[in-house]
């Protein structure tokens, strides 16, 4: 670690991880909902462990990122962190406001906390991902406004390099956009339109940048690829991002009221959307096969190759399979939604997440650069045991969609919903399984933070003959 | 990638894309404004539809249902319902018989002991959405 101020990092990664655990607990237990349906009945409903599920999912996303950004932009600034006090400070109220919101999600009905937040002042309440009392709203756009004074004071005393630049970028897009949750008119169309522009302009724009430069920033440290190079790319990625994902939000747009050019406009930039995410696979491969030297945290360099590869599958391929407004027609709102969503936000903002704590947690626990090569290995093993049961996560569910849309929407006979549900159990049961492994392979990743820890460092020959 | 493509080059395309790509989307931004009032159904937003949106907020509905395809897949869609469960008495009826219980083995809606004006006010809520363009989206009654 070269700056003293890095280590703000550590609690927030700590954090990400410990709710990264929870969000799965939930996740569990909303998939066991949908093979026994009245599993905690009425005592934890679907609608609200979902809610935990997802918005546990944002909520250690976010630490994830501020984690990253107080970890990475003191090196690239070459100085120390503006305020270490504020993120420390800013750790806390958040991680308070988030505790407090998910217990009031657990312990009282919704409508309740509603009222006891005063929703009614400033209805923000109860639209999907963005359900977090208006008061938490608030909360949010504090923390993010200090944190963005925080990393930007930094970046402006310091060196400003391409990757502190785009990361800046990217987060105040994230807090510029996360404005549009105060806006919830009465009219359910323009309702409708502006919440994409928190969450569609959030997962397919401004995150994509943040996940660009925390890649670019990890490739830079264990390839010893030039820098040049490396932002090169960097901004052609980002840059294809955004000319395709913006006019892309078009894809939302089909059926929820507004004018249907929206069906041209949507399909072909969407359509586009999976170029920026193979640029970024190919960018992995190119950088990692051009290194200059072998770094010895294979762990780290092996998630961020499972970044650039599992985002284009699960935002790129995942996403045109039902991007088209032909085929979305028939797909909207099943379970291929669902099955999409898995992969995407797993492959995209998991793994860079998990790629930036694999890299710098050794730093951050007082290593020379990498875990011991137990460690390395155990590590390694989770990420595998997570890939792998995402992948058939999402594969059970496109089945399910696959099957739902057939019964449902496209046959001459089109049966009920529930109906339709029964039908297709067995994929939630195989889900379910799937999900169980996963958690396997997130237990055994925390367990890699703790074995081996006495061990010597890996060297790059120790971590070869691994 | 080639040395004649700069990292300027490549900057410039960002900022000049970015910027270019954002105005078209407020351009067509505006221009939705402009056609919305022939397709969203606003002459039928009266105050009680108002009022069931917020019901339909408060109770998190969207947490199991969707609603024009959006939000959770858990329970069936419910931009239709009006129009599948036979109007609003339909959607009173069902609403209002969920047992508290749940039923054994099966997903159930929770009892959200809703008086008669609320069960109007969400009961017209969901005919106000079934009066939207959305161009011909669900493709069938079951939604």
């Amino acid at each position: 670690m070269q700056y003293k101020s890095q280590s703000v990092a550590k609690p927030y990664f700590i954090a990400a991880i410990g709710l990264f655990v929870a969000q799965i607990l939930f996740g569990l237990i909303i998939g066991l909902q949908y093979v026994v349906g009245d599993f905690l009945f009425p005592e934890i409903p679907f609608n609200v462990a979902r809610m935990v599920h997802t918005n546990l999912l944002i909520v250690w996303l976010l630490f994830g990122f501020m984690g990253a950004a107080y970890y990475l932009v003191p090196e690239e600034a070459e100085r120390e962190l503006f305020s270490p006090l504020l993120a420390h400070l800013m750790f806390w109220i958040f991680l308070i406001a988030g505790a407090l919101t998910v217990l009031g999600y657990l312990l009282v009905p919704y409508a309740t906390l509603a009222e006891l937040t005063g929703n009614e002042l400033l209805p923000t309440m109860g639209r999907e991902f963005l359900e977090q009392p208006t008061i938490t709203k608030i909360g949010i756009v504090i923390v993010a406004l200090a944190f963005l004074f925080n990393i930007g004071m930094t970046v402006l005393k310091g060196r400003k390099t391409v990757v502190s630049l785009v990361l800046l970028i990217g987060l105040l897009g994230l807090a510029v956009f996360f404005l549009f949750s105060f806006y919830n008119p009465d009219n359910l169309v323009k309702d409708k339109y502006y919440w994409w522009w928190v969450v569609h302009l959030w997962v397919e724009g401004v995150w994509e940048l943040i996940l660009g430069s925390i890649l670019a920033f990890v490739l830079i440290k264990t390839t010893g690829v030039d820098r040049e190079v490396i932002e090169k790319w960097l901004y052609v990625i980002i840059a294809m991002t955004l000319i395709t994902g913006i006019i892309g939000t078009g894809h939302h747009f089909y059926w929820i009221g507004a004018p249907e050019y929206w069906q041209w406009w949507g399909s072909i930039f969407s359509a586009l959307e999976p170029i920026p995410f193979f640029m970024m696979t190919v960018f992995a491969f190119n950088m990692v096969n051009r290194r200059r030297r072998n770094h010895p945290n294979k762990a780290a360099v092996l998630w961020a190759m499972g970044t650039a590869v599992m985002a284009f599958l699960g935002a790129g391929v995942w996403g045109f399979m039902h991007t088209l407004a032909p085929v979305n027609y028939y797909t909207h709102g099943t379970q291929i939604t669902a099955a999409h969503g898995h992969m995407a936000f797993y492959g995209a903002y998991v793994m860079i997440v998990l790629t930036m704590i694999s890299y710098a947690m050794p730093m951050l626990r007082g290593r020379e650069v990498a875990p011991s090569n137990r460690s390395q290995v155990l590590e390694m093993w989770s990420f595998w045991l997570m890939t792998v049961s995402m992948v058939f996560i999402t594969l059970f569910l496109t089945g399910a969609g696959i099957l739902q849309t057939y019964l449902q929407r496209y046959s001459d006979e089109p049966i009920p919903f529930m109906v339709a549900q029964d039908k297709i159990e067995l994929f939630y049961v195989m889900r379910e399984i799937a999900g169980v492994v996963f958690l396997i392979g997130l237990i055994i990743y925390i367990a890699s933070f703790f074995v081996g820890s006495r061990d010597p460092e890996a060297t790059v020959a120790t971590a070869d003959s691994a | 990638m080639s040395q004649a493509f700069t990292k300027a080059m490549a900057r410039n395309i960002f900022y000049g894309g970015s910027v270019f790509f954002f105005l078209l989307f407020l351009v067509l931004t505006f221009d939705t404004h402009t056609e919305w009032p022939n397709r969203d159904n606003h002459e039928n937003l009266t105050g009680v539809v108002a009022e069931g949106k917020r019901l339909w907020e408060v109770n998190n509905c969207v947490g199991c249902h969707s609603l024009l395809g959006e939000g959770a897949y858990f329970a069936p869609e419910l931009g239709n319902a009006f129009k599948r469960l036979g109007g609003k008495e339909g959607i009173k009826g069902f609403i209002a018989s969920r047992p508290k219980e749940g039923i054994p083995g099966r997903r159930s809606m929770p009892q959200f002991n809703f008086s008669p004006q609320e069960l109007e006010a969400i009961s017209s809520f969901l005919e106000y959405v079934s009066g939207i363009n959305t161009a011909n989206w669900p493709p069938n009654i079951q939604g």
